[in-house]
């Protein structure tokens, strides 16, 4: 079943818009034109679709806030900022099949009553920022984008902006305030975007994966939709395999298949023995081999006690150091928090440190229950996402691995000789 | 009225308006909570997270700052997962900070270990260590900034952008490594700082201060051939008491004469006399301007940060400057020529320091047009370009002055009242409310008010330009002449006028401008904490002490007549303009 790869998986497809419309390509855009907004929602709402981004929002509600809003101009904003280690899915929508996205953008554009839309890319995407410019060109040419689109009333532009490298301008809040041309650091919500957002007018915002699902959830239905993948969270979702895996990769899988299946089905096992996986990326927490039949849905990965996320399913294997992946992870963030807020600029950089010197034969017995509070209350009061789930993969890698700690602190070993140990 | 919420803060029930933050409504229940980013009169900022609360039904704590009520909410502020929070926040931070606490500028006053200690945090876990070591900005004459000592409250990038509409300092760089910095890393002197002093008001720790001339002036008076004579500001007097814990706006004029004779100092003296000579210039001024047709509105020059800023920000509109300098430097002026003539001191040894409520006076001093004295003296003692002398020497904040009291053991609050020595020290009521904002304004309506009309003004209050209103305005009837008059302080509501200037659409004669909220008596040397209720007290007792002067009027202050009558001859002279009148430098924004 594929919902988003459907054109891209095909043989010889090309991202020229020959290829799209003749894949049957806006055709989802007149049939939103001559619908209307309402309708559109409704059908929205009944796919059930939830953001892919990370958040798991409703898309359908997020959609409808804005639209219900009283003021105007609305803007349309997609997150193309894609800098979750391990996420590498909204790339090869927006590489290969960029007009899906330009024409899921118009729908949205026309549902809630905006005329502008600006695509926020992943400052290290650069073919991406070209491609996209001759998509958006094309799409004008063929007035599918542009004033009075296929002949309507209803104009829409977009932008392109490219973002400078920095991983928390894939929150929605940092990236809007990116965009407005300050520095990227998150906003106080409450307000959400969908009420003050870009310019502090209404604002969706979601990611490319989310917008791919629409414009097949108009042309078949929400009802069709709803019944694809999970009961719980329905739809198709872009795994993104990585890691110790025989065949990495984005696959297009109807959500709440086992992760099982995904390794062994479409990863072809894993290289070597299993030792641990992060389900979405090095924000979410490690499961275990024995957690190998949860369900790849956002409420079943989350009962297991982690994230779905953006959809990193990154395998590690026993040939790694837990300790050594602890601190890894704490680099990233402690290089990547804006430093806006104490828990998350100060917290990040004390977790490197500690977890460093444990790396260096310099852990002692306190440092894990420091690490654990630290971790607590980084989750407790972090301002954005970021800080709040920064030491996830740490604390689980503690949790779930004791021993190894315990071992590179009392023993002063590694027993995988990975770290320095002095 | 607006909708009202009711909600139960630790079991308390309360009912506040909706727009109420669980931050403000804790105060209705007699709870202050601790923060370090939260600050009365700047926007919400949300980010050192000590103002943590816990709200049954959320995931997880949230700022009782940035965190309106709702109906039916439950908040507890005290329990053990947000005092732990708050704890490991704050030790954080103090993992972060230099542990130079005894050398440190703040040490008595710092919020950060104020808090510590409040919040019982009685041991460092976390290794000690900075990964970043900034150096110091010292470019400016009057600030200091210690980027190691910062805390990235961003208070002082916001009392810069919103109070004074400047923005000379933002955040740079991400993460660990955000700093607090001005324009490409060029120096609070190279960029558009108008070294107003709020931003070291409002800085919870010792990352902003002064620049200090303690030991200078320590030098000065150790130092026989020197005649070291001191100048005080109005508005000190309303607030040096708060520096020996009395009350705010106590009002020790006498105790603070004799503090200061104390020092060691051959002469105290007083600004206001300054400021009375001030008005005189002034005012005439003002009334030639009407006269001639000349440039109006004519607009106030005594406060030297919003000289700086017009100078940045209006270039255009300098004309409408005044050109009388203020009373600090008509003062020096005077001091180093008539004075010394008087006492027959050699100028070079006459040394002038004053005290200031205000980071931006050391800056005026050292502004290079402020050496009229030397070229009086030029010719006449054969001096050289290389004996280039300053017309002040020394400028000391508040602050300053109550520490170098502080140094030598002097019991401030037991001290008897002492005068100020004549003629320097003699003053009007008109020169004290200088202090306050409006203060210059009401000095020079009662004086130009009998210029023009030749008759008494018999009710003195101008009750209109008083208050703490960002914006005041008033008519004054002169002789037929329906005289408009603005007030502003605090630069963003100077911004509001001013635009109206370059746009040539002022309805007004006359405004006067002081950078600070409140006037001088809010200035950045001012003892810390300033805020609004402060500087309210502070006001109060400056009106009272101009209620209680025998002379509240400038003209009618004799030490000033007779300066006119043995010196200067009249206000605006060829004398007057050489020693008392000054010019303006336009400015780029950075
Ligand atoms: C630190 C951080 C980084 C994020 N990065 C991305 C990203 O690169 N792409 C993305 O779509 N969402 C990212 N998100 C999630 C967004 O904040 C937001 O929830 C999402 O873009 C909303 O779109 P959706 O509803 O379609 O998922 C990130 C969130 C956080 C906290
Ligand atoms: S949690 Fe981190 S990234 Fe988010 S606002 Fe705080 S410092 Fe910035
Ligand atoms: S002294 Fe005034 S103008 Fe300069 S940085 Fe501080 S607040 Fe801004
Ligand atoms: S310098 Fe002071 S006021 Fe400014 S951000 Fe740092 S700690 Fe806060």
């Amino acid at each position: 079943m594929k919902v988003i790869l459907k054109n891209i998986e095909k043989e010889g497809y090309s991202p020229a818009i020959s290829s799209y419309i003749g894949e049957g390509g806006y055709a989802a855009l007149r049939q939103a034109l001559k619908i209307g907004p309402e309708k559109i929602l409704s059908e929205i709402k009944k796919s059930r679709l939830v953001g892919r981004g990370g958040a798991g929002f409703p898309t359908g509600l997020k959609w409808e806030f804005a639209r219900k809003s009283r003021e105007f101009p609305r803007y349309v904003v997609c997150n193309a900022d894609e800098g979750e280690p391990g996420t590498f899915k909204d790339r090869l929508i927006l590489a290969r099949d960029p007009y899906l996205l330009i024409e899921a953008m118009v729908i949205c554009g026309f549902t809630i009553g905006a005329e502008k839309g600006f695509i926020y890319i992943r400052g290290e995407y650069f073919e991406v920022y070209e491609i996209l410019q001759k998509a958006i060109r094309e799409a004008e040419e063929y007035h599918f984008l542009g004033r009075n689109i296929l002949g309507s009333d209803f104009s829409f532009e977009i932008d392109l902006y490219r973002g400078a490298g920095a991983y928390v301008c894939g929150e929605e809040t940092a990236l809007l305030d990116s965009l407005e041309g300050k520095k990227g650091q998150s906003r106080v919500k409450p307000p959400f975007p969908t009420f003050v957002g870009f310019n502090n007018k209404p604002t969706v915002l979601n990611n490319v994966e989310t917008f791919a699902n629409i414009p097949a959830i108009i042309l078949k239905g929400g009802e069709w939709f709803s019944r694809i993948g999970s009961e719980l969270s329905p739809g198709t979702k872009l795994y993104c395999l990585s890691g110790d895996v025989n065949t990495p990769g984005v696959y297009e899988l109807p959500t709440g298949i086992s992760l099982r299946e995904l390794i062994e089905k479409y990863g072809n096992g894993v290289q070597g023995k299993l030792k641990a996986v992060l389900p979405g990326g090095v924000s979410s927490g490690l499961l275990l081999p024995s957690d190998l039949d949860v369900a790849m849905d956002y409420p079943s990965v989350q009962e297991a006690g982690s994230i779905l996320g953006s959809g990193a399913v990154i395998i590690i294997n026993d040939t790694h150091c837990m300790v050594d992946l602890a601190k890894r992870c704490a680099e990233f963030f402690d290089y990547e928090s804006c430093g806006k807020c104490t828990p998350c600029r100060e917290g990040t950089k004390r977790a490197r440190e500690i977890l460093t010197n444990i790396t260096r034969g310099l852990g002692e017995v306190s440092d894990l229950s420091l690490l654990k509070e630290l971790q607590e209350v980084m989750f407790d009061t972090s301002r954005c996402g970021l800080g709040q789930s920064a030491l996830n993969a740490v604390r689980s890698s503690l949790e779930k691995f004791p021993g190894e700690f315990r071992e590179h602190i009392l023993e002063k070993k590694c027993r995988l000789g990975i770290c320095p140990m002095k | 009225m607006s909708e009202l919420v009711n909600l139960t803060i630790d079991g308390y029930q309360l009912q506040v308006p909706k727009e109420t933050t669980i931050f403000e409504a804790a105060k209705k229940v007699n709870i202050n909570i601790p923060h370090l980013c939260y600050h009365e009169s700047l926007s919400i900022y949300g980010a050192c997270r000590v103002c943590v609360v816990e709200i049954e039904g959320r995931p997880r704590l949230e700022p009782s700052c940035a965190t309106l009520v709702e109906e039916g909410m439950k908040v507890k502020t005290n329990t053990a997962r947000v005092r732990r929070a708050r704890r490991m926040i704050v030790e954080l931070l103090l993992a972060n900070h230099p542990e130079d606490c005894f050398t440190c500028d703040r040490n008595q006053i710092c919020e950060l270990r104020k808090l510590a200690y409040d919040l019982g945090i009685r041991e460092l876990r976390f290794e000690k260590g900075r990964r970043y070591h900034y150096e110091m900005d010292i470019s400016s004459a009057s600030i200091v900034r210690d980027p190691n000592k910062c805390i990235q409250c961003s208070r002082c990038i916001r009392v810069c952008s919103e109070i004074q509409s400047v923005g000379a300092i933002e955040f740079v760089n991400r993460g660990g490594r955000t700093q607090v910095l001005t324009f490409f890393n060029k120096g609070l002197n190279n960029v558009e700082c108008t070294n107003c002093g709020q931003c070291i008001l409002v800085c919870p720790t010792g990352a902003l201060r002064e620049k200090t001339v303690v030991e200078a002036v320590w030098e000065a008076i150790a130092s026989p051939e020197k005649f070291v004579v001191v100048q005080t500001a109005p508005a000190v007097r309303s607030a040096i008491g708060e520096e020996f814990n009395l009350p705010a706006g106590s009002l020790v004029t006498g105790k603070m004469a004799a503090a200061l004779r104390r020092l060691g100092v051959d002469k105290v003296f007083d600004t206001q006399f300054g400021a009375d000579l001030t008005i005189m210039e002034e005012a005439h001024e003002l009334v030639e301007r009407i006269r001639n047709r000349g440039t109006l509105p004519m607009i106030t020059s005594c406060s030297p940060g919003w000289i700086k800023y017009i100078e940045h920000f209006f270039p255009n509109c300098l004309e409408h400057l005044s050109t009388c300098k203020s009373p600090q430097q008509m003062f020096g002026a005077i001091a180093k020529t008539y004075y010394a003539q008087k006492l027959n001191i050699d100028p070079r040894n006459l040394v002038v320091v004053s005290i200031m409520p205000c980071t931006a006076k050391k800056f005026e001093a050292k502004r290079p047009e402020m050496c009229s004295v030397f070229h009086y003296w030029r010719e006449k003692l054969g001096l050289r370009e290389e004996d280039r002398f300053f017309d002040v020497d020394f400028v000391l904040t508040t602050r300053e002055a109550a520490r170098m009291i502080k140094e030598v053991g002097i019991d401030f609050v037991n001290l008897p009242n002492e005068d100020f020595d004549t003629p320097l020290g003699v003053s009007t009521g008109a020169a004290v409310i200088f202090g306050a904002t409006g203060g210059v304004m009401e000095a020079a309506l009662r004086t130009a008010y009998e210029v023009v009309t030749g008759k008494t003004l018999e009710k003195i209050e101008f009750e209109q330009v008083r208050g703490m209103e960002g914006i005041k305005e008033a008519e004054v009837s002169l002789n037929g002449l329906s005289l408009k008059v603005a007030v502003a302080h605090g630069l963003s509501n100077a911004k509001v006028l001013l635009e109206q200037v370059e746009k040539k659409e002022s309805p007004y004669h006359f405004i006067e401008v002081m950078a600070c909220p409140g006037g001088c008596l809010g200035g950045g040397g001012q003892p810390i904490p300033t805020n609004s209720e402060i500087r309210k007290k502070r006001a109060d007792s400056l009106y009272r002490e101009d209620e209680g002067k025998p002379i509240r009027k400038s003209h009618k202050n004799p030490a000033i007549i007779a300066l006119y009558e043995e010196f200067l001859d009249k206000p605006l002279s060829e004398k007057s303009h050489r020693l008392l009148h000054t010019i303006y430098t336009k400015r780029d924004r950075y």
